[in-house]
């Protein structure tokens, strides 16, 4: 039974309106909070969102839209708040409502097993019934528990290749002495902490992929392009991902001298987010970086020209950070 | 805006007394020449370019941010509008990416249906760039054939997956439509038709003086600096290195055709023309063993899951596209849509190095140049 074609108790539309009506309350009072918030600040501060658009500097300009970017913030966070208050009181009454749905069923269940064993028992009246009974019951009673292996089997396997690599025993890649030169050139010319993490990517053809510590990056990326043996002159690709907890930069590269490709990844906080541009070791980071920075808000410090590159330069936020909020909603 | 190209100088010349100043010249955003919205910002010296600015964006819809929200078959379509004048290579590099996370098994009908529905694009695209690139140097008649025997290969396409330039063919796993009956006979004839039509291009345009002395050792860079800027295809040949991600690092079912990679030596305009008509004679070559070598039958789209879900991971893949190397990239949770799509535009990079092209020049060289690196705003701006 699902929540949607489930028709709604009485008690349970009271609950929901009430939810409503929290949940309007909460961005009310969201709403006037920024509303003071703004009433509060200095009058010198606060002038700009009074006055017409076209008459502000560019600096009170950008401060009107990251004043109404905050607002647009919180408006969301008291949405999102009041929505998951909703829906945990939500799924607390469908579960009640589900327990005693199951508790009935249950009852029905046991009700109709009795009345038919009855009318077996009745129907044919011998022991040749029971038996029959019996072996129905027995033959259910495998069939179930070999489902139920053959269920866990499945889980256990799809378990195992979201695992990764590890859990099971593979040969060994082909690419697998490419990333053990690598490593062993690294450690050899910085230590062995400059890695965080190597290994073969199985789910990208296989490329030997490294995780190099932010702090060393820019010198680790100089000894990726000049040293002989590894000699990496071409970067194919540069761009940032977002996964809530960090940002990464990833870097392919290449190298037209060995044949041979790499994969680095460099990790830096959300705040602050940092990582040191290789402008000046590959052009072709230029612009991959500027557009790095633009939609996830990634600085390169040693980078020439950091400005955003696809979208406005007075754009307010980093749009491919999963957190993103739009200011402006006519956009 | 970069605020010093603002700046302009003006000074007056001791000996003669005649007052000299900078000029800020702006081409675009809606310009003939830039082949879509694409803007420069020149400081001209009289007729000598000082400094351009290349000012992009126009046509930014967030594609990579919509795509955190879509499945991957529904992230298809919008992949013919990123690079619009070569559809089908777009198609499979985002097929490709899911399917080499997922390792699954393309039916051989359907390899074949891709590689010839690429090359056909391939030879399209190369149309495109050289009746424009002509336009562009005040050629009009070039621009004319060219785009009637592209539009014979649209409508090709037009038979095969209903549309002429956003085709939303290929699928994962596969492409979505077989051939129609008779549709092979007919590319075939089109093939040969192409070969011959091409050598009349060559008698209208390639040994016209006046055409040479316009494109003649302009826009020259040499290897260093083409692996230094991250170009790939022409771009990257035309500098010599031989280097085609169909030869190199084969996918698809390259490997299994006869094909040369032109290379030249020449880094300009002159020897990235003649590349790219040399190309066309290789797709051409693709083409005919393709279509003779066409499966008589089979599936058209391999066992794939109802729902695609690519492991949990990343994965980045490359192909050469007419326009040279496109990427894509997938960062997978699991889940049935991805959880960071990027794509790695050849346009995009190509078109970092035109401000040191430009930087020197005459302004009248200045839409030869970028009309060379043949780019898609589409794809520039994604």
């Amino acid at each position: 039974m699902t929540e949607e074609n489930r028709k709604p108790t009485p008690e349970e539309k009271a609950k929901a309106a009430a939810e409503a009506m929290a949940k309007a309350r909460a961005a009310k009072e969201a709403k006037e909070a920024a509303a003071q918030a703004e009433a509060s600040t200095p009058a010198t501060e606060s002038a700009p969102a009074s006055k017409p658009v076209s008459e502000m500097t560019p600096e009170e300009k950008a401060a009107a839209k990251k004043a109404a970017a905050a607002e647009a913030l919180a408006k969301a966070k008291a949405a999102k708040e009041a929505a998951e208050q909703g829906e945990e009181a939500g799924s607390d009454a469908d579960a009640k409502a589900k327990a005693a749905a199951a508790a009935k069923a249950k009852a029905a269940a046991a009700a109709a097993a009795k009345a038919k064993a009855a009318r077996e028992a009745a129907g044919q009246g011998g022991d040749e019934g029971g038996d029959d009974a019996k072996a129905k019951a027995a033959a259910a009673a495998k069939a179930k528990a070999a489902a139920a292996a053959a269920a866990k089997a499945k889980a256990a396997q799809a378990s195992g290749e979201a695992g990764g690599e590890e859990e099971t025993p593979k040969a060994p890649s082909k690419n697998q002495p490419y990333l053990d030169k690598y490593v062993a050139r690294l450690t050899e010319a910085f230590g062995a902490d400059v890695l965080e993490a190597s290994y073969i990517n199985e789910l990208s053809k296989e490329v030997p992929t490294l995780v190099i510590q932010n702090e060393r990056w820019h010198d680790v990326a100089t000894f990726l392009k000049n040293d002989e043996q590894l000699a990496f002159d071409y970067l194919s690709d540069l761009h940032g991902v977002d996964y809530e907890d960090r940002l990464e930069v990833y870097y392919h590269f290449y190298s037209y001298k060995n044949q041979q490709s790499v994969a680095v990844k460099v990790k830096t906080g959300r705040e602050q987010a940092s990582v040191a541009s290789v402008m000046d070791l590959w052009q072709g980071a230029n612009w991959n970086e500027r557009e790095t920075f633009d939609l996830l808000g990634i600085h390169f410090p040693g980078h020439s020209d950091l400005r955003r590159i696809l979208l406005p330069d007075d754009w307010v936020g980093y749009p491919l950070r999963k957190d993103y909020v739009q200011y402006d909603e006519e956009v | 805006m970069n605020q010093n190209i603002l700046t302009t100088h003006v000074e007056t010349s001791s000996d003669t007394g005649i007052r000299t100043e900078e000029m800020l010249l702006n081409v675009g955003p809606q310009h003939p020449s830039t082949h879509g919205v694409f803007r420069l910002v020149v400081k001209i010296d009289g007729e000598t370019i000082k400094e351009a600015i290349p000012v992009m964006g126009y046509l930014h819809r967030g594609t990579e941010k919509l795509a955190e929200n879509l499945t991957y078959t529904q992230i298809i379509p919008y992949t013919d509008r990123m690079d619009y004048v070569s559809g089908m290579t777009n198609n499979y590099v985002l097929c490709h990416a899911v399917e080499t996370m997922m390792g699954l098994e393309i039916p051989e009908r359907a390899q074949f249906l891709r590689l010839i529905a690429m090359e056909l694009n391939r030879v399209a695209s190369h149309l495109v760039w050289w009746g424009t690139f002509l336009l562009d140097l005040g050629a009009m008649g070039p621009f004319l054939y060219a785009f009637r025997d592209r539009e014979k290969i649209l409508d090709l396409f037009n038979e095969l997956c209903g549309a002429r330039m956003t085709f939303n063919y290929m699928r994962i796993g596969g492409v979505k439509w077989d051939a129609p009956p008779g549709w092979i006979e007919k590319t075939k004839e089109f093939v040969q038709y192409m070969k011959k039509e091409l050598d009349s291009y060559h008698q209208l345009v390639t040994g016209n003086e006046i055409f040479l002395s316009r494109i003649e050792g302009i826009g020259k860079f040499d290897e260093k600096t083409a692996l230094d800027y991250s170009l790939s295809g022409v771009m990257l040949r035309s500098t010599g290195v031989n280097w085609d991600l169909r030869k190199n690092e084969p996918y698809c079912i390259y490997d299994r055709f006869e094909f040369d990679v032109p290379t030249g030596t020449g880094g300009d305009c002159t020897t990235r023309y003649h590349l790219r008509m040399a190309e066309v004679v290789q797709s051409l070559r693709i083409l005919e063993q393709a279509l003779e070598q066409f499966p008589s039958e089979g599936e058209v789209l391999g066992k794939v899951p109802r729902v695609i879900r690519p492991p949990a991971g990343e994965a980045y893949v490359r192909i050469e596209s007419p326009r040279g190397e496109i990427g894509c990239y997938i960062s997978s949770t699991g889940k049935d849509k991805p959880w960071r799509l990027k794509f790695r535009r050849p346009s995009f990079t190509n078109l970092q190095i035109l401000p040191k092209l430009l930087e020197g020049q005459s302004i009248s060289n200045m839409i030869a140049i970028l009309g060379s690196i043949d780019i898609v705003l589409g794809e520039v701006d994604c």
